[in-house]
């Protein structure tokens, strides 16, 4: 099996895995990061959202032999200490239900709101309308990533 | 202070106890703090535990452990059940941390999640275990100091002499408590006295859900741990005979292949109906399993009719005139009242089969041994997990153990226990510890789905136009979805409710709100036709059948009280500014009851280049005491998205018996941009004990969706999805 080596949350990876293996699953399989999740393993919902040099990015249709030299950012390398703006923003409106999706909600935002500091209702909904949430928390991502714009 | 006997004597306390403090210790830190603040100067981790209670453990620095006894699938109840026990035990909720936990029957009772009777059925055991707790502390002070307890107050973990100068507090006394008998009667605090229920506090999880923690099922790992997936039929009716195992077993990364047999005894309703053998594949890549299930080249035998979507139609349709009348109720003379009816109002409603699709697949850990199971994992019924594990493997209930992690949703699918004895069969079969995990395809393709149903209304209109006659007929695949005694029987002096079921080899289950969500949205899209036709305005015309209700009722019973139902419409009516209208406003309303609670809601559309835009939804609910105001709602809001995002958009199909809607690009879910701008919760207040809330928020959503898109388009949808349904020169237009 081929090895490759990933920037991950600034730390680099040696990993042994399949070619076409996605990141999803180096991820989750190999480096135990568990914050980004699967939903549907072919960029439909959104869950397994990262940054691949600054962009938000389906780690499900990324292969692992593409991403060398690439930055990957997972949700567990957006902040030091669980303060991105974003995540504190989704903390003060309470957003979670069930939460699963929500990691892959908070770093489409956290991309959104570095192109773009004060989205219009328009372009929240064109940046986050990859990222299902199941249990409906759509109205309060929407405040959250307005009061986010603000911190 | 109510005084009240407690349930429990100090045997079930010490059982509890044992049970608490052991076979916790699952792999990732339980341990959750109240405060999702991690700045937040918290208490320091205590050197020695004291169990007062199986709710309660207090630590010597007073930090306070709160045990949460059900399983939590985003209803919160990790967050508001311990609310309950804190409120009674009067401690500082930032001195409180919650802990899951353990399957334990003997103790907690009603340790699932369904019904949204987590809150309605344990709260006074929650408010028990508390004031039990806080009497115990009591006692030991009291005896520590040699004084009347009546001589203390005690208020945010600390106890006070009430004429002198010593205080105590609950982390300084609790070594001492753990000697106090349990007592027998205890006092619980008036509603009035609450200063922790009806607040908002944060979600416990809050923080390690927005930093990424293992909390959920599918992260739950085990040393030694391999992974298995499976792969049940193409289609419902079909039966796996064999596969291309020696094939499967020899790629790479690939270490067993078998068919595995979950075949019980005596199923039980949250039992498997359809997929009973499967082909389980073992290794530990996930991908490479992914890929070698891709591989799999199996014979599949038909053993029943494989049902496509235009047969259940026609089935639906047919037995209206042929099937069996199930639970039913007739007042007066209906076929007497339609005739002399000056008007008679008719139409049919219809809804397809729908997948729950929790954004985390259905997975479980197992790991089996000749004489012990142990259980890890996403369950909404974890005692039926227990129960029907020992059937499977022929294990004494008492050397299997349950444990419930974290859930990515629910919605009723993970009432079903089939997926935690794939695992188990799985973990026996290899002799090791294993995580099951479905693909979204399984998830979707081997589902315990939402019923498809049918239902038809009729109603008479006298020359002065009132309501005299009323009946629904409701055909479902494979129930009816009637609720006979449900509004609006006990209005109508001539009545007929009937529902009528019809056999399919579809697995179909309990989908939130079950029946209530189909119900609500036909039965009051067609009240508001009724109304029209009637010239009343609909709230008003609902109220005026609330009035009859309460003032001259028809029939024996009926399950509703009518004068919560009318005040959730009022309410609603004052809060919308009811009756105003906006130019390119379209509003539709909708009340319901389900779940001991009542729920009404008026929907605002706009038209946007010729699509329906939901610009406001306002909800007034009653659902008795709420416990933490924020988090209900959230529920509330939730409720009212799933209700309008299923009513719009989602179906699932079948062809030749397999499921044409297999993953997210086929099967539509809301997203953001159809999702309403804003949803305003209003929450009627009184001192009745909780009743249901992570249900009754969405049915009456799809009626006032139904009845706004009707001021909109003019065209009255009674087919799910509504979206499929639209004429487009309507809107255009």
């Amino acid at each position: 099996m081929p090895t490759y080596t990933l920037k991950i949350n600034g730390k680099s990876h040696t990993v042994e895995a399949d070619s076409d293996t996605p990141l999803l699953w180096i991820l989750r399989d190999h480096i135990e990061l568990l914050g980004t999740k699967y939903g549907c393993g072919i960029g439909q919902c959104g869950a397994c959202t990262v940054h691949v040099n600054g962009n938000a990015s389906r780690s499900c249709s990324l292969l692992v032999s593409q991403l060398q030299g690439m930055e990957i950012t997972t949700i567990e390398g957006l902040s030091e200490e669980g303060d991105h703006p974003v995540q504190k923003a989704w903390i003060e409106h309470d957003v979670p239900q069930c939460g699963y999706c929500q990691s892959g909600q908070i770093m489409s935002a956290a991309v959104l709101l570095k192109n773009n500091p004060n989205p219009s209702d328009k372009d929240i909904d064109a940046a986050m309308n990859g990222n299902i949430c199941r249990c409906g928390t759509y109205v309060r991502i929407k405040q959250a990533i307005k009061t986010a714009s603000k911190l | 202070m109510t005084k009240v006997r407690t349930q429990y004597n100090r045997r079930s306390f010490i059982k509890i106890s044992a049970a608490a403090g052991g076979g916790m210790l699952i792999g990732f830190s339980w341990l959750t703090g109240c405060t999702s603040d991690p700045k937040i100067e918290k208490v320091e981790i205590p050197n020695e535990w004291y169990e007062i209670n199986g709710y309660i453990k207090i630590g010597d620095t007073g930090l306070v452990t709160i045990y949460s006894p059900n399983p939590e699938i985003g209803q919160n109840v990790r967050t508001s059940m311990p609310m309950i026990v804190a409120e009674e035990l009067d401690v500082d909720w930032k001195n409180v941390v919650v802990e899951q936990a353990p399957l334990n029957t003997g103790f907690y009772q009603n340790q699932f999640a369904g019904g949204s009777l987590s809150i309605r059925l344990s709260w006074n055991a929650l408010r028990m275990a508390g004031a039990t707790g806080r009497r115990m502390l009591l006692e030991a002070a009291a005896k520590e100091w040699e004084i009347s307890i009546s001589d203390l107050i005690v208020a945010q973990g600390v106890i006070k002499e009430k004429n002198g100068e010593r205080t105590i507090t609950y982390g300084e006394i609790a070594s001492k408590a753990v000697d106090i008998e349990v007592p027998e009667e205890i006092e619980l605090k008036e509603i009035s006295e609450f200063n922790l229920i009806g607040t908002s506090k944060k979600n416990v999880d809050g923080y390690k859900i927005v930093t990424g923690k293992p909390l959920y099922g599918l992260d739950f790992k085990r040393d030694g741990m391999q992974l298995a997936v499976i792969q049940h039929p193409p289609a419902f009716g079909m039966k796996v005979k064999n596969f291309n195992e020696e094939e499967i077993k020899g790629m790479d990364g690939i270490k067993d292949a078998f068919i595995i047999d979950t075949t019980i005894e005596d199923p039980d309703w949250n039992d498997e109906k359809g997929f009973l053998q499967l082909i389980a594949i073992v290794g530990d890549s996930t991908w490479q399993l992914m890929k070698a299930k891709r591989a799999i080249n199996a014979n599949w035998e038909t053993v029943s009719e494989l049902e496509n979507s235009e047969m259940h139609l026609k089935k639906l349709e047919d037995a209206f005139a042929s099937g069996t009348v199930g639970a039913n109720r007739k007042d007066g003379d209906p076929d007497a009242a339609f005739d002399k009816a000056s008007k008679i109002i008719e139409r049919t409603y219809s809804s397809p089969f729908l997948p729950h699709n929790t954004m985390e697949p259905m997975n479980f850990f197992a790991n089996v041994t000749d004489n012990s199971a142990e259980l890890i994992g996403p369950t909404q019924m974890p005692e039926p997990t227990e129960k029907s594990v020992s059937k499977l493997l022929n294990i004494p209930l008492e050397n299997i153990t349950v444990n419930m992690t974290r859930m990515g949703g629910g919605f009723g699918r993970r009432l079903y226990v089939h997926y935690a004895l794939e695992a188990a069969a799985i973990s026996k079969k290899i002799g090791a510890p294993v995580k099951l995990i479905y693909t979204r395809e399984d998830d979707m393709s081997q589902g315990t789905y939402r019923p498809a149903y049918q239902s038809r209304y009729k109603a008479g209109l006298d020359e002065n136009n009132n309501l005299v006659a009323f009946s629904v007929r409701g055909t479902g695949l494979p129930e009816g979805s009637v609720f006979p005694n449900r509004f609006p029987a006990g209005t109508i002096d001539n009545y007929l409710a009937e529902s009528i079921g019809v056999e399919t080899n579809v697995t179909t289950g309990a989908w939130r709100a079950p029946r209530s969500h189909f119900t609500a949205g036909a039965e009051q899209s067609f009240l508001d036709e009724v109304a029209e036709a009637a010239g009343k305005d609909p709230i008003d015309f609902r109220l005026e059948l609330f009035d009859r209700a309460i003032n001259n009722p028809v029939g024996e019973k009926h399950d509703y009280e009518a004068e919560r139902y009318a005040g959730v419409l009022k309410l609603v009516k004052e809060k919308s500014n009811w009756g105003e209208t906006k130019q390119g406003v379209y509003r539709g309303v909708a009340a319901y009851f389900c779940h001991s609670s009542y729920v009404a809601e008026v929907v605002d559309i706009v038209l946007l280049n010729g699509q329906p835009k939901i610009k406001k939804v306002w909800c007034a609910v009653d659902c008795g005491i709420v416990v933490n105001k924020d988090a209900a709602e959230n529920m509330i809001q939730g409720g009212v998205i799933d209700g309008i995002g299923h009513a719009m958009y989602s179906q699932l199909t079948f062809n030749n018996g397999a499921v044409n809607e297999m993953n997210f690009d086929r099967y539509q879910l809301i997203r953001h941009s159809q999702a309403p701008e804003d949803i305003e919760v209003f929450f009627v207040k009184n001192d009745i004990a909780p009743t249901g809330l992570g249900e009754p928020g969405l049915p009456p959503a799809v009626g006032a969706l139904a009845n706004a898109l009707y001021q909109a388009t003019g065209q009255r949808l009674t087919r799910q999805p509504f979206a499929n349904h639209i004429k487009e020169k309507v809107l255009l237009g």
